[in-house]
């Protein structure tokens, strides 16, 4: 044991040696949990809206000025031209386009019936929906306001309520993926590239020669690794806590707890990779297409997995991120405990005692 | 123009020897472009829903059966007890709580006018605002029909009258939901190519030793610059075409506007990319340095290049910001090109963007590489 904190000491001096990556460590996740927090939002607005007014009314005017109002939608340009039409979408800014027709106001002044036209920019399909909605609601009370007497009719109406997260913001979701994330960098990949760097440099060998045990030399590697992941973590918690306003609602010592297996496992992730690559590069692509982009993609922070197809869903299930972004979501967000969480928790530790019986049989077999 | 060419073979060889940049070349952006847009769906299906029915009249019992023909709702709890389905959000179970509340059918037929309450787990924002505006679509709908059973003389009254709106998808006749997300991926990975492989490059030579033997040649600065862009933009290229065929045949996205415009555009911005790579390069010592700081940049790109959240629901500073970010103009140029067949004409301005980063960032990196450093 006491010959452990020397090479402990050691690897701390090379972490620490590096600062310029230790900088990019640290400035990674703030710059992410600041950008989820201020700048990135799903919510529609702002949207650019091109108007074909062939009417020219007063009535028309009074429908462009309440789309104006509406903070949904901004009015960007007014055509004038059939052939401008075509155009209107082909700077990939224009989203919408409604059309007036020429005898809008007439109709619906004497036939109390009228026809509207919107032509929405569908390359993205959700989105336009999305704004179609919306817009469609804003005529329907612009109609309903034309009409003074009211005409009774029938109407069920949703009242909707945003558990969680009422304000749609994007922190509540992004923020646990970007923990997850970063632990996941700096756990799997650093580790992985640092080990793997001694043995390209040639280092290692004198560090094997060395009376303490080859077990002990990767455990010192891993140590401030693991100091760093909970230093990171500290800093995401402080920064959303006091810059996003996104509390911790459930219990602390969960989630530090249920963070410690995850960086146990990822750092597993990290000394396994080590063992099969030979090169700095080799690791950092195996770290990368092994467990960067596939947590990305597959952990459901990015996207939901039960929109998935089938085969897929069954891969996430072996994304350690997965179950971590399952639990930390829960203890943050949600503030539900064990209750809620234990089969995911249970699902984790099994990953990480796989891997660590993986791990420990693998390094023996490369010391014979 | 000699020396130039013996460089550029040398880096071919020295390329073809390493797997693993084949590897970062091919195997990653495909893996990318075939999971990403399978994964990456917000199609609204299999929305799982509880409804809290306080009420069971004919009415609750028809509208909940609405909801459920839909197909794009699957219930998973039906009861009278909030807290029940409240625990099945709790437990990510079901996403949307619907519920009717008590003398629900009476209160309408009295009053017109009722309420539901549907409550919805928002954490994840998007699927929280597609899920209900979708249950808001089928209420409308319900609402119809009530029209049609509680006053049929009403519904030819308003048969007559109102404000239709057509609305109409344009560039999207087949409803495909991944034609948003696909061109993006191509710009992504276009991006992570060059950035990447360019970045590791010269660094690399500098930890094994052997940028010592090119600093001691009498090559010039500009050459040696050149012999590393050259090959990773035939390779990016290479990629970029691979990427197009998949999302040609794999996805059906055919590409609507000019084939050479793209590749024009695609060659303009990889000189801007790889110079931004070869820039972090010949400030970084090592390989781990330079690998964490192209990171560092393409995270930020990605998350500000509008691909996963529009640049028009940001702040006005950070849209300012995104003005910075090569990987907008391209996600931009390429969806206009293959989806809308712009013109060169209409992408003068992103042109002029790109061309200036590729310029900057050049003319930065070769001024910044030292031989004698």
């Amino acid at each position: 044991m006491k010959q452990l904190f020397p090479f402990i000491r050691k690897e701390f001096y090379h972490v620490l040696r590096d600062r310029r990556v230790l900088l990019m460590l640290f400035a990674l996740p703030i710059v992410q949990v600041l950008l989820f927090g201020f700048a990135l939002s799903t919510e529609i607005k702002n949207t650019k809206v091109a108007i074909f007014d062939q009417d020219k009314s007063i009535i028309s005017a009074q429908l462009v000025s309440k789309i104006h109002e509406n903070q949904y939608f901004d009015i960007e340009k007014n055509l004038t031209f059939n052939k401008d039409f075509e155009n209107a979408f082909k700077d990939g800014k224009t989203k919408l386009l409604l059309v007036i027709p020429s005898d809008f106001s007439e109709n619906l002044t004497q036939e109390k019936k009228a026809k509207l036209q919107i032509l929405i920019d569908g390359t993205d399909v959700n989105l336009g929906n999305q704004i179609a909605n919306y817009f469609q609601n804003i005529v329907l009370d612009f109609y309903q306001n034309q009409q003074k007497e009211t005409m009774q009719t029938f109407s069920v109406s949703p009242e909707i309520k945003m558990l969680y997260n009422p304000q749609l913001k994007g922190a509540p979701n992004f923020v646990p993926g970007v923990i997850a994330l970063v632990l996941l960098i700096v756990c799997v990949m650093m580790t992985a590239i640092a080990i793997v760097k001694e043995k390209e440099t040639g280092t290692m060998e004198i560090l094997l020669v060395s009376p303490i045990k080859p077990q002990f030399i990767i455990i010192s590697k891993a140590i401030p690794y693991f100091i760093l992941a909970m230093g990171i973590l500290g800093v995401i918690l402080l920064l959303s806590y006091f810059l996003l306003d996104l509390p911790i609602k459930g219990s602390i010592i969960l989630l530090f707890f249920v963070s410690t297996i995850f960086i146990i496992t990822n750092l597993l992730i990290g000394i396994l990779i080590s063992i099969f690559s030979k090169t700095q590069q080799q690791a950092m692509l195996f770290s990368m297409m092994g467990t960067m982009l596939p947590t990305l993609m597959l952990s459901g922070f990015m996207f939901p997995i039960e929109n998935m197809p089938i085969p897929l869903q069954v891969m996430s299930n072996i994304i350690p991120a997965k179950w971590y972004y399952i639990m930390i979501k829960n203890i943050m967000i949600k503030g539900t405990g064990l209750a809620v969480i234990w089969k995911s928790l249970l699902i984790l530790i099994g990953m990480m005692m796989v891997l660590f019986t993986i791990a420990v049989k693998k390094f023996k077999i490369r010391l014979e | 123009m000699k020396q130039l060419l013996f460089l550029l073979r040398k880096e071919f060889r020295q390329i073809f020897r390493n797997k693993s940049i084949l590897a970062i070349i091919f195997v990653a952006p495909m893996m990318q472009l075939i999971i990403l847009p399978l994964a990456a769906s917000y199609e609204i299906k299999n929305i799982n829903l509880s409804v809290v029915d306080h009420d069971h009249s004919s009415f609750s019992r028809e509208l909940i059966q609405k909801i459920t023909a839909s197909n794009y709702f699957k219930l998973q709890y039906y009861g009278e007890d909030y807290q029940k389905a409240f625990e099945t959000i709790e437990s990510e179970k079901s996403d949307i709580i619907l519920e009717i509340p008590p003398k629900f059918e009476q209160n309408l037929v009295r009053e017109n006018q009722q309420k539901v309450l549907v409550a919805i787990n928002a954490i994840n924002g998007t699927k929280a605002g597609l899920g209900g505006s979708y249950l808001a679509q089928i209420l409308q709908d319900y609402n119809q029909n009530i029209q049609t059973k509680l006053s049929p003389q009403l519904l030819e009254f308003q048969k007559n009258a109102g404000l239709e709106v057509n609305a109409t998808l344009w560039f999207n006749r087949f409803y495909n939901y991944r034609l948003a997300l696909v061109p993006g991926i191509l710009a992504f990975l276009v991006t992570l190519v060059g950035g990447m492989l360019s970045a590791l490059n010269i660094v690399s030579e500098k930890e094994i030793g052997t940028i010592e033997q090119i600093n001691v040649s009498p090559i010039k600065k500009s050459t040696f610059i050149l012999g590393k862009l050259i090959p990773f933009w035939i390779l990016a290229n290479v990629a970029f075409t691979m990427g197009l065929l998949v999302s040609r045949f794999v996805y059906g996205i055919e590409i609507y506007g000019s084939l050479p415009l793209l590749y024009f555009f695609v060659g303009v911005y990889l000189l801007a990319i790889l110079g931004f790579g070869l820039l972090i390069s010949t400030y970084s010592e090592t390989q781990q340095q330079a690998m964490f700081t192209i990171f560092f940049f393409m995270m930020i790109f990605i998350m500000m290049s509008g691909l996963y959240t529009p640049i028009e629901s940001m702040p006005e500073w950070s849209q300012k910001l995104t003005l910075l970010n090569p990987l907008t103009y391209l996600i931009e140029v390429i969806r206009l090109i293959m989806l809308k067949n712009s013109g060169f004409k209409d992408l003068i301005p992103q042109f002029v963007s790109i061309l200036g980063m590729a310029v900057f960032f050049n003319s930065w990196a070769v001024w910044n590489y030292r031989k004698t450093s």
